[in-house]
């Protein structure tokens, strides 16, 4: 049945059950309009981008008359036509490149034609010169004094204010945490366990490719339909880096078919803007093929760790010293943030008395390095749990003793110096550790095969500026169902399915009665900065009860005025207000927008009821530079377990994880069958992301650009179980005290994956990816 | 490009149409015929999101041309519900919450029709390796496994 349809059983208050989603009978039914379903008609033309084929170089020359002379070709845009940068919190990134190209693949100029076909096969014919300049590709060796510089002109980009590039070199971002005393703190631990470990850069690999299609009329507005988890702050940043005033940039963006944060911010939306730009009136679009979603998107940035970390013989933490070195890729206009998240946040979910830390990133010669679900949690992540994991085993603790010791607790002063939100990390270790029988062997199903078992445990905060805003209105229809209206966006998570249940909720009406206005549009949807950071349940959802609570308030103010009665004593229970004094009952139909007649019809009172709402947080405060002190670095955090029982192969170093449990802390679960959704589908992703990797020639050139040579987790490789839980601990200012839950479930994946292994095995895995060649050669030489 | 006139048969109806030599059965239903529930992930036979029955067998549309269509019967994810009433896996689908951001939903739902239709009580093994053609980032894959199984269990496609 659809959503909405009114003749099903009501659902009151459908803050904490597993209603069904609003939106999964048109995506069962194949009815759900995504960006390259919208239909255009025959003047719509099509675009193909005109990619670098050097990873770092000087464009000599660029000739486009031999694609302008091909039937069909309409215009060719290059970087000669628009020189401006754009980024999200360093704006450093050409739409096109000019002078100078910093990957393979990065765009240099697009064809736009009457046909894909035929602008695929002019962007071919565009010569273009290069003159080499020496690249590189890993951020240490992009670290090094006599390193190509990526950036030149980096202390002349654009930056915002908690963000500190290092002008003359390639450090894009440098965020410092000092706390306490490392130096006098070493002598006093009875072990100590330092490490390098590596993650490569991986991809998102959602399943709907980047997709944009464009219109500049000669008005001078501008429209953008696009797949993407940012309609506002593509139309910010788009409209910036344009020079569009923002309110004729309209930015439509119905479902998103997978973002995993590959979808946030700016990636290939303003290349599409241009490319209008040069056919006026004609709509242009612009869609990435599977092998560009591998080059010429965002990917995870890699990581080199340099981590140490020491205890006292009961195993108390006292030190930490980190290093982190992202691999950012040529442009890194988003990932500085990820640097500063990762540097913040560096001791992952420990109380330390004395840390240092000092997270960079790094430009390199490969493609560009954003955000992706976890946002530098699953890269440190990595690191210090298997260090966590080898200092317990040193002193002799069971790793989940170990982690319930030293784990963040409520009112923790964390490393920031900030005071930790109400959590409860032990309880979801404690679930986890029982559901998988940590510390219990069990046998292996074959002679040949060894079974073993680990747990890893996670903290992220959603990682953004002090004041990203959320907000949302909700309009009455005669029937007294009811619109929401938001800008924040459905990306498979169900974040309009919590934006119907918290109205319905906050308003007293059945769920059924909610719609959510689609698609998200920023010429009507209200303001919503990103659908990133997993905020939208918490940012969005206070939002809705906001705009919930404002249409209440004016409804009960009408009908108290009405019946002569007081406010207090009334309420709204199944779409009827009641008064629990003289227990009168009026429905809303009909009163919501007409309004109530007064006395043997002697005037009206009310009228067209909209309530509005937001949401923004004021108290985050910025870090000292030099320490990364400060009273509140970030909203909040959300904590987890995870703990995975797996075989490996010792004849083919095959790894089949059988089960992994999960659990976390999610304040409140508003949908809790769309939590446990999460929870499986982020622990797959994070299993998958053990064994991903983007592979590179010696030029710089991506080897693996297929879903054939770039494997993602299939049917047939997830564990025959995943145990999801969660604990209920009330953020303070979380919409019945939620809090999101979309990222952190991938984070701990791997090193619980590596922590198993190692049980099994005995032999620790450093670097990413857990190839089966890598753990065969292993063990091999540990035999 | 040569232009071929063929008749095939989607979800029941005749349609005669003419194609190029070089479009796929994918472009066909999506652009000529404007069934855009069957979604482009690739374009080379790797994530199934174009998964198509094609005469009973689950297809990859974007491998085949459309003049290979020619006097075919196609059935795409329109063409599972009847009188508006979800079919047995599609509400097992939204049972299950089997559905995040729905992209692979389409070819998923005739992957696993397709299974149901030549072996109505798949086990577990045989439920996972039909669906191993049809990629899903959001899901796990377990809750849409589950709801094949669901399905099965209620009478099958």
């Amino acid at each position: 049945m659809p959503h909405g349809d009114i003749s099903s059983t009501p659902t009151s208050e459908p803050v904490g059950k597993s209603v069904r989603r609003v939106d999964v009978y048109e995506k069962v039914t194949g009815a759900a309009i995504f960006t390259d379903d919208i239909q255009f008609g025959p003047g719509l033309y099509h675009g193909r981008l005109i990619r670098s084929t050097h990873a770092h170089a000087h464009i000599v020359r660029i000739d486009v008359s031999p694609a302008l002379e091909v039937p069909g070709v309409k215009a060719v845009v290059t970087g000669r036509d628009v020189s401006t940068r754009i980024g999200m919190y360093l704006i450093d990134r050409p739409i096109f490149a000019g002078e100078r190209v910093r990957y393979f693949g990065e765009p240099i100029g697009a064809v736009i034609a009457t046909s894909e076909e035929i602008a695929e096969k002019a962007a071919r014919l565009v010569e273009v010169e290069y003159d080499d300049l020496p690249a590189v590709f890993g951020p240490m060796e992009a670290l090094q004094p006599d390193a190509p510089l990526l950036h030149p002109d980096l202390g002349e980009y654009r930056v915002a204010n908690f963000i500190f590039p290092q002008p003359g070199t390639n450090v894009s971002e440098h965020f410092k945490l000092r706390k306490g005393d490392v130096e006098s703190a070493w002598p006093k631990c009875a072990a100590i366990v330092e490490g390098t470990f590596y993650l490569p850069q991986i991809q998102h690999v959602p399943l709907e490719p980047h997709v944009s299609v464009a219109l500049w009329e000669k008005s001078g507005q501008v429209t953008l339909w696009t797949s993407t988890q940012s309609p506002h702050a593509q139309r910010d940043l788009i409209a910036q880096s344009l020079d569009i005033p923002h309110g004729n940039l309209r930015v439509v963006s119905p479902y998103v078919g997978g973002g995993f944060g590959g979808k946030a911010g700016v990636t290939m939306e303003a290349c599409a803007v241009v490319m209008a730009r040069a056919v006026k009136g004609h709509p242009v679009k612009l869609r990435m093929t599977r092998e560009e979603e591998f080059v010429g998107t965002t990917m995870r940035q890699s990581l080199v760790a340099h981590t140490k970390i020491g205890c006292d013989t009961e195993g108390n933490l006292l030190a930490m010293e980190t290093e982190y070195y992202f691999g950012g890729g040529a442009y890194n206009d988003y990932g500085v943030n990820i640097a500063r998240a990762a540097g913040y946040s560096c001791t992952g979910p420990y109380s330390i008395p004395n840390v240092k830390g000092d997270s960079r990133s790094v430009y390199t010669n490969l493609p560009i390095g954003g955000p992706m679900r976890g946002f530098g949690m699953p890269e440190i992540h990595w690191g210090i749990e298997q260090i966590m994991d080898q200092l317990a085993e040193k002193i002799e603790l069971d790793p989940a003793e170990f982690r319930r010791r030293n784990c963040v607790k409520t009112d923790d002063t964390i490393l920031t110096g900030m005071k930790m939100p109400a959590i409860d990390l032990v309880a979801c270790i404690d679930k986890v550790a029982e559901a998988i029988g940590l510390g219990e062997k069990e046998a292996p199903s074959a002679p040949h095969k060894r079974r073993g078992k680990g747990i890893a445990i996670m903290w992220k905060a959603p990682a953004m500026p002090p004041n990203p805003g959320s907000s949302a209105v909700v309009r009455f229809n005669e029937d007294a169902t009811l619109n929401v209206e938001i800008g924040a966006q459905e990306l498979g998570q169900g974040s309009f399915t919590i934006a119907a249940q918290v109205a319905a909720e906050a308003l007293g009406v059945p769920y059924e009665w909610v719609r959510v206005v689609t698609p998200v549009d920023t010429k009507y949807s209200p303001y919503e900065w990103q659908t990133v950071a997993s905020r939208i349940t918490w940012a969005m959802g206070n939002a809705v009860k906001a705009a919930a609570e404002d249409a209440r308030r004016q409804i009960l103010e009408i009908v108290a005025d009405h019946w002569d009665e007081d406010i207090d004593d009334l309420d709204i229970k199944d779409g009827q207000v009641i008064s629990y004094k003289s227990e009168r009952e009026q429905p809303l139909k009909n009163m919501v927008i007409y309004g109530l007649p007064n006395e043997n019809f002697e005037g009206w009172k009310g009228g067209p009821i909209i309530g509005r709402g937001k949401f923004m947080p004021t108290y985050v405060t910025n870090l000292d530079f030099e320490t990364g002190q400060g009273p509140r670095a970030v909203v909040h955090y959300t904590v987890g377990a995870q703990a995975v029982d797996l075989e490996v192969d010792t004849e083919t170093g095959q790894i089949e994880v059988l089960k992994i449990a999960s659990a976390y802390d999610v304040g409140k679960a508003i949908n809790p069958d769309l939590v446990l959704a999460q929870i499986e589908g982020g622990a797959v992703h994070g299993m998958s992301s053990a064994f991903e990797a983007l592979r590179f020639d010696e030029a710089g050139r991506p080897l693996n650009r297929s879903l054939v040579d770039y494997r993602i987790v299939t049917s047939v490789d997830v564990p025959k179980e995943i145990h999801g839980d969660f604990v209920e601990t009330p953020l303070e200012d979380g919409p019945w005290g939620a809090r999101g839950v979309g990222e952190h479930v991938m984070v701990q994946t791997a090193p619980a994956i590596a922590n198993a292994i190692n049980n099994a095995l005995g032999i620790r895995f450093t670097d990413l990816p857990l190839s089966a060649e890598k753990i065969f050669l292993a063990l091999e030489k540990h035999d | 490009m040569a232009i071929h006139s063929i008749t095939v048969t989607v979800n029941g109806l005749k349609e005669h149409l003419d194609v190029p030599s070089n479009m796929t059965l994918l472009q066909m239903l999506r652009e000529k015929l404007v069934l855009t529930g069957t979604k482009n992930g690739c374009m080379a036979g790797e994530c199934g999101a174009c998964t198509v029955l094609m005469n009973g067998e689950p297809t990859n549309s974007c491998m085949v041309l459309a003049v290979e269509a020619d006097g075919a019967e196609v059935i795409t994810v329109e063409g599972l519900a009847h009188d508006d009433q979800l079919n047995p896996l599609q509400e097992a689908f939204a049972e299950h919450n089997a559905v995040q951001c729905g992209f692979c939903t389409s070819g998923m739902l005739i992957s696993a029709h397709a299974l149901l239709e030549r072996n109505p009580h798949p086990t577990e093994e045989e439920v996972k390796e039909a669906m191993v053609g049809n990629l899903c980032r959001c899901t796990g894959y377990l809750r849409i496994i589950q709801a094949v199984e669901t399905a099965a269990k209620k009478g099958g496609a």
